[in-house]
């Protein structure tokens, strides 16, 4: 166990210096104003942005859904493929990861332009043309595109640890094949579902290069709101701090209420 | 009594060719203890997951109280499985696992209490309702596994080497156990096994299979006593398997020797296989013996001594409760009706 404690040394200084003393400093600043004085002025401030948290959060909540709906059925089909397929199946999955994430967004960008690609072809069929650009769905359509992976994978790797005999012994017992997965498969998978409900929301609520892309001007998220607070013509790092402080709060809020659907042993955080 | 599971002519081939079952054909009695012994990858499981419904045959019938069922998927059989590795549900409880079945079928609240309590009892695990059946024994997981069958009271009860995993004095309480059980609620049990001892104990009739054919039907003690090849006569017990021929009924000759025995009916000096249980072969002194050989090795087994006699074209197992020494000429002698004559087995 001695040996044990001194290799966590390295992440433990890492965790210190990169996590820790960030998130002190996040706060700190959330409280300050920029002449030093102890406020709550900043984090009142936030308040006033209640819609974007709301859009962000109703946006990011589409996203995971959508995200899980799709990945669940693919995730158990392939958990019970043959174990070579899985490979070959899971490669596919994977693959849109090895792009740049820009790249593949810039790609969606000239898919769904007003002369994209998609508009195009519908105009040959004498449809549209459509916006699509610069739309919530556009939005939601991106993070569900670059997030589907992460919810994918924990699925599949908790449902492939499950014994195909128990999948049997529930037929056995009188499931057909959608009581199957109501009362075994999805009981089973919870662990899975849960960790991967945290790997879609937690970036999807967060991100600015989704919206700024394809959301256009109209569709600000709390990712671009913070960006703004530190890059943009509004510089305020005291207000970006603490819209930072209250997302994290309300992440940290709706975690929790997620964590009382998991078994007690494998709490994620 | 009547045919509760008829088998006819059932083939399973796999995507290459290769044939899993080559053309079975059985049929198991209502309120049988029918075990499948053989050795692994003979078939036995296969056929036992075509009877649950978890594999369809390439060809043939599977009959249920003289209905085919081959379409018919598993939850909707009459059949319940107790699996290798007894296949609980993790996420509940003891007496969740055991009410999973009656739940799916919508039986009243009530019902199921009752149900489930007369199971508990059944296989001893009263008291254990509520715990975890990550936290239970080897052999207490296999008894919530099989009262989470018997609950359903199937017609039929479907046990693939439920007490592999057990060691060996809990596997001998199972035993006695589960053919109790079978006899008090007048179940049908299919069984399968690798363990010949296993099925000799529990059956009313064992089917001894290998490489995808059934090689003999019958009792455990027709089996043991009339095995109709060397196969079985090696698989069940252990045997001495010589050559030999017929030169007429009732002689038999092997290692150059002729002796009487009880056997007819073959052609005149057929090749035949001489199959002599290692119990049946009697020590007598070596100048009294037609047969005599020298004693190689001398092996204590608790009940017996297990000899292996160096004799002219064979070495002998012999199994008697007087050890002789090591290097010692010994005779040995035969009852005709010990001597069984078998056809030549196609795998020779």
């Amino acid at each position: 166990m001695k040996q044990l404690k001194i290799f966590s040394v390295p992440y433990l200084v890492w965790m210190l210096v990169f996590i820790l003393v960030p998130l002190i400093m996040v706060a700190y600043f959330a409280f300050r104003t920029a002449d030093g004085q102890w406020t709550i002025q900043n984090i009142s401030d936030v308040g006033q942005y209640a819609n974007i948290f709301v859009r962000s959060i109703w946006l990011a909540l589409l996203a995971t859904v959508i995200c899980l709906v799709v990945a669940y059925p693919l995730a158990y089909a392939l958990s019970r493929m043959e174990k070579h397929k899985q490979s070959t199946m899971l490669l596919i999955v994977m693959l849109p990861m090895w792009m740049n994430f820009l790249l593949r967004t810039y790609a969606w960008m000239t898919l769904l332009g007003n002369n994209g690609i998609i508009n195009n072809l519908l105009g040959m069929i004498g449809l549209g043309p459509y916006k699509l650009i610069n739309t919530s769905g556009a939005v939601v359509l991106g993070m569900v595109y670059n997030y589907l992976p992460f919810m994918i994978l924990p699925l599949y790797s908790v449902m492939e640890k499950i014994d195909k005999s128990v999948i049997e012994a529930a037929s056995d017992l009188g499931c057909n094949s959608r009581r199957v997965i109501t009362r075994v498969v999805v009981p089973l998978s919870l662990p899975g579902i849960t960790s991967g409900i945290t790997m879609v929301f937690v970036p999807a609520i967060s991100t600015f290069i989704i919206s700024r892309m394809l959301g256009g001007g109209s569709n600000l998220l709390i990712g671009d709101l913070i960006e703004m607070q530190f890059l943009g013509n509004s510089y305020n790092p005291h207000l970006g701090a603490a819209i930072s402080l209250v997302l994290m709060v309300i992440i940290l809020l709706i975690m929790t209420v997620m964590n009382q659907f998991s078994p007690d042993d494998q709490v994620l955080i | 009594m009547d045919n509760i599971v008829s088998l006819k002519n059932i083939v399973v081939e796999f995507e290459d060719g290769e044939q899993i079952l080559k053309n079975i054909s059985l049929d198991i009695k209502d309120k049988e203890f029918v075990t499948f012994l053989g050795p692994s990858g003979c078939g036995k499981t296969t056929t036992l997951r075509i009877i649950a419904g978890f594999l369809e045959p390439t060809s043939g019938d599977v009959m249920f109280e003289g209905k085919r069922i081959n379409d018919l998927p598993p939850h909707k059989r009459n059949v319940n499985t107790v699996f290798q590795r007894y296949a609980l549900f993790p996420h509940l409880n003891v007496y969740e696992n055991i009410a999973f079945g009656l739940r799916v079928k919508n039986v009243p609240e009530k019902e199921i209490l009752k149900r489930v309590g007369e199971m508990l009892e059944l296989v001893n695990l009263k008291g254990f309702e509520k715990r975890s059946v990550n936290r239970l024994s080897g052999g207490q997981q296999q008894r919530v596994a099989i009262a989470r069958a018997l609950v359903n009271h199937p017609k039929v009860l479907l046990l693939d080497e439920p007490l592999g995993a057990l060691d060996l004095k809990l596997r001998k309480e199972m035993q006695t156990e589960l053919r109790k059980i079978q006899q008090a609620l007048e179940l049908t049990f299919v069984y399968v096994t690798h363990d010949q001892e296993e099925a000799l104990t529990m059956s009313d009739t064992v089917v001894v299979m290998n490489n995808g054919v059934i090689q003999q039907v019958g009792s455990p003690t027709d089996i043991y006593n009339e095995p109709v090849n060397a196969f079985v006569a090696d698989f069940i017990g252990e045997s001495n398997i010589i050559n030999g021929c017929m030169p007429q009924d009732c002689v038999v000759e092997f290692t150059g020797k002729r002796f009487e025995c009880v056997d007819k009916g073959f052609a005149p000096n057929e090749t035949v296989d001489v199959v002599i249980r290692p119990e049946d072969v009697k020590v007598i002194p070596a100048e009294k013996a037609k047969l005599t050989g020298i004693v190689e090795s001398v092996v204590f087994k608790g009940v017996h001594y297990e000899m292996v006699v160096d004799g002219v074209d064979h070495k002998w197992m012999i199994h008697s409760t007087k050890a002789e020494p090591v290097g010692a000429m010994i005779g040995m002698d035969f009852d005709p009706f010990d001597i069984h004559i078998m056809k030549k087995s196609e795998e020779g």
